[in-house]
């Protein structure tokens, strides 16, 4: 009997397991396999806070979501379909996100009486043999023995075998959903290029485990998701982090400078410092400073010598960097921070996201310290706001944040990537001889828009002092006189609030132009806010979404977008960040809707919120 | 114009318009016009040169010479030019900082900037003191300082730079004085020519919070008996009629009198000696205390090895080399793609 198979528009499936299970390595091919099918997709892998916690604890399961369909897809899924679990702690830990009659698919290896001691299973029955799973579908498969068993033969010892083991379950999955082994194949076989023995091996398991779901009787439905409607173009699957060093990249390219990367690891901004280091062709430097601050202070001398200084951390890095940030903005450089944020404040939850950055970005600095900020809404909108980033530091010469999350950096969407001849190129603006006035240079000259030149040591005639001292506008000399301080202080100012005239007009993201609620968000919280969005005005309530990204300066046509509306709601991953700034900026009484757990939104808690207040503005 | 642009110098055009605001009788005077005298010797063009400060009383110094500089934040020069130098390495950078820039606040980058051998110059103006904060004791200051916050005298054991930086593998390391011109110019020079990280510490009389600090080894009457003049492929000769002598005994320098030994005999200097360098740093006692070896000025250490910025270069050619000059198109295009028609 084979097993029949049932279209569905969108499928919820998260793979669980200890994180030296290969979880996430099954997760992406999953995702990858369907992104090149050509279904909209959204992923979001949950890593443990530990690198190995013990091995089947609650505290070492690591997760990754994925969320595919026909239909456009903007969030990971509020609850899953399916759960792929490779012993009883990763059970335990994810069975409430899973849909009342949804698919368990269980390793049973992963269920006998250590594990679940391990995972404080206090009756000591599986819960796979206990009734209690009895509202799902389970497929118990005894993964670690039939992996053995199809290597018996490989010559391979039983840690390398064992190490296989995921292949099977990605294997059962892909036939479960209907997807071809193709991709996973040739992934294996670059991956192992110089270990033939073990793309052999890992190919003859992914078969196994695919074979195994078509000859058993397993399972008698298998699901399929047909191709999503989306934009006519070429795509590939693209997550946060790798977006923004590509974003950097571009932009030195469009720009003609050379990329500095000045940085120091630390989750989960790390794998952006991982990425360009790999493209050293294009000329990019990266540089593993001693601590947070070298690596913003090389950026800056990157910058002086005129190159395009960048650095990034996550928040207990930037709040070292503060201090360097104010210098960058006294030497009226162009500096790019970027701030993957992750849950705070000190160490805080180095795993998990949260967008709690933001006033430090806006305001965390000495003195009057203006600093524009941007922020992306996705994963791929990393790239496009990196770029961002990059452009306005270079035309305004000044720091630019650009705010990511851990959310949004290992999370991962399909990407209609530009080419190079789409994205706008800009220029620094370099100091000639020509611009000596009787043999001086004034390099606190500033044009129209308050900008001063680029001077860059090396150029004959220019030779000039700079440095975090208050100075004398147009000279550049140190000055303590109290009207050009405070000269000085509006002009960094105005200089700032110029970028706004820079910047697109914020536009209306999904629903009419004026009504009853504006859901307005910022960040990563862009998806949960347009499913949520997009069900209630099919639902007919007057209900629409904008989303910013330019935070500081806010596009000029901001305050009359959120005056058009009766109430705007602000749902942010922090306790009221952004509406704190609406708040003060326009005295709009902006209402917040505030999660800090360390995990995203889910659709049905917008829904919920702006339901509610509907309902009040009816009353 | 064409003064200004014509690139080569004079002392005399290395002096900004900038009212030089040191106090007066400051150490500091004496090393600025040493180094505006210096500089047009070495041939390099004024706009190729670079002076980057932290905060301090000897961090002001960018502001007084008519190069390009930056007066940055304090204790993070030591990164400010590595990122300069990483993507000008062309450029001549000099790094003026104080012991407490670089050897408190900046500690860490300092080590690491010795480590990476970025090739610039540090110029470490040591006056034992901290100056511009008007008078509290330094990384530096003897144990037991009495000052505005150690009343009861400093606990704080001081740190030795030299000893400090040749255990960050520093490839160049010298001392000099600020009442010594002549030595300080050779120091310079020889600062400059070397290709890595020039360390040079220099003695700098803070003549309002710490006046004299090293007055036995810049009077006249002391200085002879209290200061060895180091020289490559010289013996190690000091005293008021070079009467005394250093020997190495086994590992241990001992001070011999000339009466009854040879210059054969003694410690012949060696800067390319790692070993004896960091026996020499040690001799950090108080010479004027019976027995105590001298305070040695000069170049203590150099060494030639790979500087950061060559690498990184270098590292950016292989990878041209390897996977061709980077083609954006193919970056964002990725390895796997599908296409929805
Ligand atoms: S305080 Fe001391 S070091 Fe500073 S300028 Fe005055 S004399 Fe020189």
């Amino acid at each position: 009997m084979s097993a029949t198979l049932e279209t569905t528009k969108e499928i919820t499936i998260l793979f669980a397991g200890d994180s030296g299970d290969g979880i996430q390595l099954t997760g992406t091919q999953f995702t990858d396999t369907n992104a090149l099918f050509g279904n909209d997709l959204s992923t979001f892998p949950n890593f443990p806070a530990e690198i190995r916690a013990p091995q089947g604890t609650l505290a070492g399961v690591s997760g990754f979501q994925l969320h595919f369909g026909s239909i456009e897809i903007f969030t990971p899924g509020d609850e899953c379909d399916a759960l792929v679990v490779m012993n009883v702690a990763a059970l335990k830990a994810n069975l409430k996100s899973l849909k009342k009659g949804g698919i368990i698919i269980a390793n049973t290896d992963g269920f006998d009486a250590k594990n679940l001691r391990l995972a404080k299973v206090e009756s000591g029955v599986s819960p796979l043999e206990d009734g209690s799973l009895s509202n799902y579908k389970v497929f118990p498969i005894e993964v670690t023995k039939l992996t053995r068993e199809c290597l018996k033969d490989s010559g391979l010892g039983t840690k390398d075998i064992d190490r296989t083991k995921n292949m099977f379950v990605l294997g059962f999955v892909l036939w479960m959903f209907d997807r071809n082994m193709d991709h996973t194949v040739d992934f294996l076989k670059e991956k192992f290029k110089k270990k033939p023995e073990l793309v052999e091996a890992n190919t003859k398991v992914l078969k196994a485990g695919y074979h195994y779901g078509d000859t058993t009787e397993t399972a008698t439905t298998r699901f399929s998701v047909d191709k999503a409607e989306m934009p006519k173009g070429t795509y590939r699957n693209m997550m946060g982090n790798q977006a923004t060093a590509l974003g950097l990249i571009a932009a030195a390219r469009r720009s003609g400078l050379e990329l500095f990367y000045g940085s120091y690891p630390i989750t989960p901004a790390s794998d952006v410092l991982h990425e360009l280091a790999k493209h050293k062709n294009f000329g990019v430097k990266t540089f593993q400073a001693e601590d947070e601050i070298a690596a913003v202070a090389s950026a800056i001398g990157a910058s002086f010598g005129g190159a395009l200084g960048v650095t990034a951390s996550s928040g207990p890095g930037i709040a070292l960097k503060g201090e360097a940030i104010g210098l960058a903005l006294m030497l009226e450089l162009p500096l790019v921070i970027v701030n993957v944020q992750r849950g705070g404040p000190s160490t805080g939850l180095p795993t998990k996201t949260e967008q709690a950055d933001l006033l430090q970005a806006v305001y965390g600095r000495n003195g009057e310290a203006p600093v524009a900020v941007v922020a992306a809404a996705t994963p791929a909108d990393c790239f496009n706001m990196a770029f961002e980033a990059c452009r306005l530091a270079v035309q305004h010469m000044t720091p630019v944040f650009f705010l990511s999350d851990g959310y949004l950096a290992n999370g991962a969407e399909p990407w209609k990537f530009p080419t190079e001849d789409e994205l706008p190129s800009f220029k620094g603006n370099f100091a000639t001889p020509s611009d000596l006035k009787d043999g001086e240079y004034l390099p606190y000259e500033r044009d129209e828009n308050l900008v001063r030149k680029w001077a860059i040591p090396g150029t004959l005639g220019l030779e000039h002092r700079v440095g975090g001292i208050e100075k004398q506008d147009g000279t550049g000399n140190i000055s303590y006189d109290p009207d050009n301080h405070q000269h000085m202080v509006n002009t960094r100012a105005q200089k700032v609030a110029n970028i706004a005239k820079n910047v697109p007009l914020q536009d209306i993201e999904l629903g009419a132009k004026t009504g009853k609620v504006l859901v307005l968000g910022w960040g990563s919280t862009y998806g949960a806010i347009k499913a949520a969005v997009k069900d209630l005005t099919e639902e007919g309530h007057s209900v629409s979404h904008a989303h910013v990204r330019y935070l500081f300066p806010f596009p000029q046509n901001f305050e009359e977008v959120l005056r058009s509306f009766d109430t705007v709601l602000i749902p942010e991953m922090n306790m009221g960040q952004l509406r704190m700034m609406i708040r003060s900026e326009f005295l709009i009484p902006a209402v917040g809707l505030n999660k800090v757990k360390g995990i995203p939104f889910t659709k049905g808690e917008i829904k919920d919120k702006v339901l509610e207040l509907l309902d009040q503005l009816i009353k | 114009m064409a003064e200004v642009l014509n690139g080569a110098m004079t002392a005399k055009e290395l002096e900004t318009d900038q009212e030089v605001r040191w106090c007066p009788g400051c150490g500091d005077y004496s090393i600025l016009k040493q180094v505006q005298k210096v500089i047009p010797e070495l041939g390099i063009k004024r706009e190729d040169i670079v002076f980057i400060s932290g905060i301090g009383c000897s961090s002001r110094f960018p502001y007084y010479m008519n190069t390009y500089g930056m007066h940055s934040i304090h204790g993070r020069a030591p990164a400010v030019v590595s990122g300069l130098k990483s993507t000008n390495p062309d450029l001549s950078v000099w790094m003026i900082t104080g012991d407490g820039d670089a050897l408190s606040i900046g500690g860490n980058h300092l080590i690491h900037l010795l480590r990476r051998n970025f090739d610039i110059n540090v110029l470490l103006f040591n006056n034992q003191i901290y100056g511009l904060t008007k008078g509290q004791y330094s990384p530096t200051s003897e144990e037991g300082k009495h000052t505005k916050s150690t009343p009861m005298g400093s606990l704080d054991h001081p740190f030795n730079p030299a000893a400090l930086c040749l255990g960050a593998d520093s490839t160049f390391f010298a001392r000099s004085m600020d009442r010594d011109p002549v030595h300080m110019r050779d120091v310079l020079l020889r600062a400059s020519q070397h290709k890595g990280t020039s360390m040079v510490e220099i003695y700098q009389n803070c003549n309002v919070f710490n006046d004299g600090a090293f007055f036995g080894f810049t009077d006249k009457e002391t200085k002879k008996q209290q200061t060895l003049f180091v020289e490559h492929g010289k013996p190690m000769i000091f005293g008021e009629n070079n009467e005394f002598g250093i020997k190495l005994d086994g590992f241990t320098p001992v001070i011999v009198n000339m009466d009854s030994a040879s210059a054969d005999d003694l410690w012949i200097h060696d800067e390319k000696d790692r070993g004896k360098a960091n026996i020499l740093a040690r001799f950090y006692g108080n010479p004027a205390s019976e027995g105590e070896l001298p305070r040695p000025f000069g170049i203590f250490y150099s060494e030639d090895r790979a500087c950061y910025e060559d690498l990184l270069v270098k590292q950016v050619e292989t990878a041209k080399e390897k996977f061709g000059d980077g083609d954006l198109n193919a970056l964002l295009r990725g390895k796997n793609t599908w296409t929805i028609s």
